[in-house]
């Protein structure tokens, strides 16, 4: 498998996100800034890393969107190849256009540094076929931003199409969107493209990959992109 | 010649920012103030002395990148 992970000015998750990658994969990614023009030849996956990319200067993740690199990402994408955009990743993948919707300010101010309790909604795409269908998940999320909004006929079309890959959910396993941590609608952490090859999610399941530190849910995300391209 | 761009959320959009301003205004006892939004201005300079040619050139900046349209509106204001 060989993976990009893009680096912008600002970004600071991208060794994380390298470093699982490396685990769970074998072969280390490539880093690739965001001024080039070019993925490197042959690239499967390219991750758009969590961090402040241009100090989140004018909206978050609007500058980066429109970085060189960017117009290579949106060929990718295209082709069918597999991009994974992890919080500030996401914002910028909605700020380009790969995905619908936008990432606002939480609905209570705060930034939140913590734990999220996530359903997986479904199995059947390239970044969730190791886990099971509903299963519930623990990522940690750390955002300002990450209040998911769209006008009405977008997540209406984003629920029929089963769109919403990722949600958040309370202890007991069911959502509550009035209680839902950062106000997104329909409790939304994490949505796919309609060929469901571009993923966006606020939670960091990079984070969740190695025992040493503790849980280890989000290695099968990983584990699911490895699984997927060896298959195609 | 000079322009301002005005950059708004929607109106169905919630502003927590607005809201949060508007209860410190409360709190500080400054009377009267029913609703605040927050927004953004920009102030710019261009190269041209056309207004059409301004016009042109602001809602192309507003459109790439100046405003999300998705949950913001523009407005431009030509100074001169």
């Amino acid at each position: 498998m060989k993976s990009a992970v893009l680096v912008f000015p600002g970004s600071n998750r991208e060794g994380d996100v390298a470093r699982a990658l490396h685990m769970v994969s074998g072969v280390k990614p490539a880093m690739v800034w965001h001024a080039d023009t070019a993925l490197p030849p042959g690239t499967d996956l390219v991750v758009l890393p969590g961090g402040f990319s241009y100090g989140d200067y004018l909206r978050c993740g609007a500058i980066a969107a429109r970085a060189p690199i960017m117009e290579a990402v949106r060929a990718h994408a295209a082709r069918g190849g597999l991009v994974l955009g992890i919080c500030n990743g996401f914002q910028i993948l909605c700020e380009s256009g790969l995905l619908p919707g936008v990432l606002v300010r939480n609905a209570r101010l705060r930034f939140i540094c913590r734990e999220a309790l996530l359903k997986v909604e479904r199995n059947d795409t390239p970044f969730t076929r190791r886990y099971a269908r509903g299963a519930i998940v623990r990522y940690p999320v750390a955002h300002g931003e990450g209040n998911y909004t769209a006008d009405a006929a977008t997540l209406k079309r984003l629920e029929e199409e089963g769109r919403v890959l990722f949600r958040y959910v309370m202890p007991d396993g069911h959502r509550d969107d009035a209680q839902v941590l950062n106000g997104a609608a329909n409790s939304i952490a994490g949505i796919v493209s309609e060929k469901l090859n571009v993923l966006g999610l606020m939670p960091h399941p990079e984070n969740h990959v190695d025992p040493v530190v503790g849980p280890t849910d989000g290695r099968a995300l990983f584990e699911s992109i490895v699984g997927a391209l060896e298959k195609a | 010649m000079k322009a301002r761009v005005l950059v708004t959320l929607k109106s169905a959009v919630l502003d927590p920012q607005g809201k949060a301003i508007e209860g410190a205004l409360r709190s500080l006892g400054v009377p009267g103030v029913s609703s605040v939004r927050q927004g953004k201005v920009f102030d710019v300079e261009l190269d041209t002395s056309d207004p059409a040619k301004a016009e042109a050139t602001l809602k192309d900046a507003c459109e790439k990148l100046l405003a999300n349209t998705v949950i913001e509106t523009y407005r431009i204001e030509l100074v001169d």
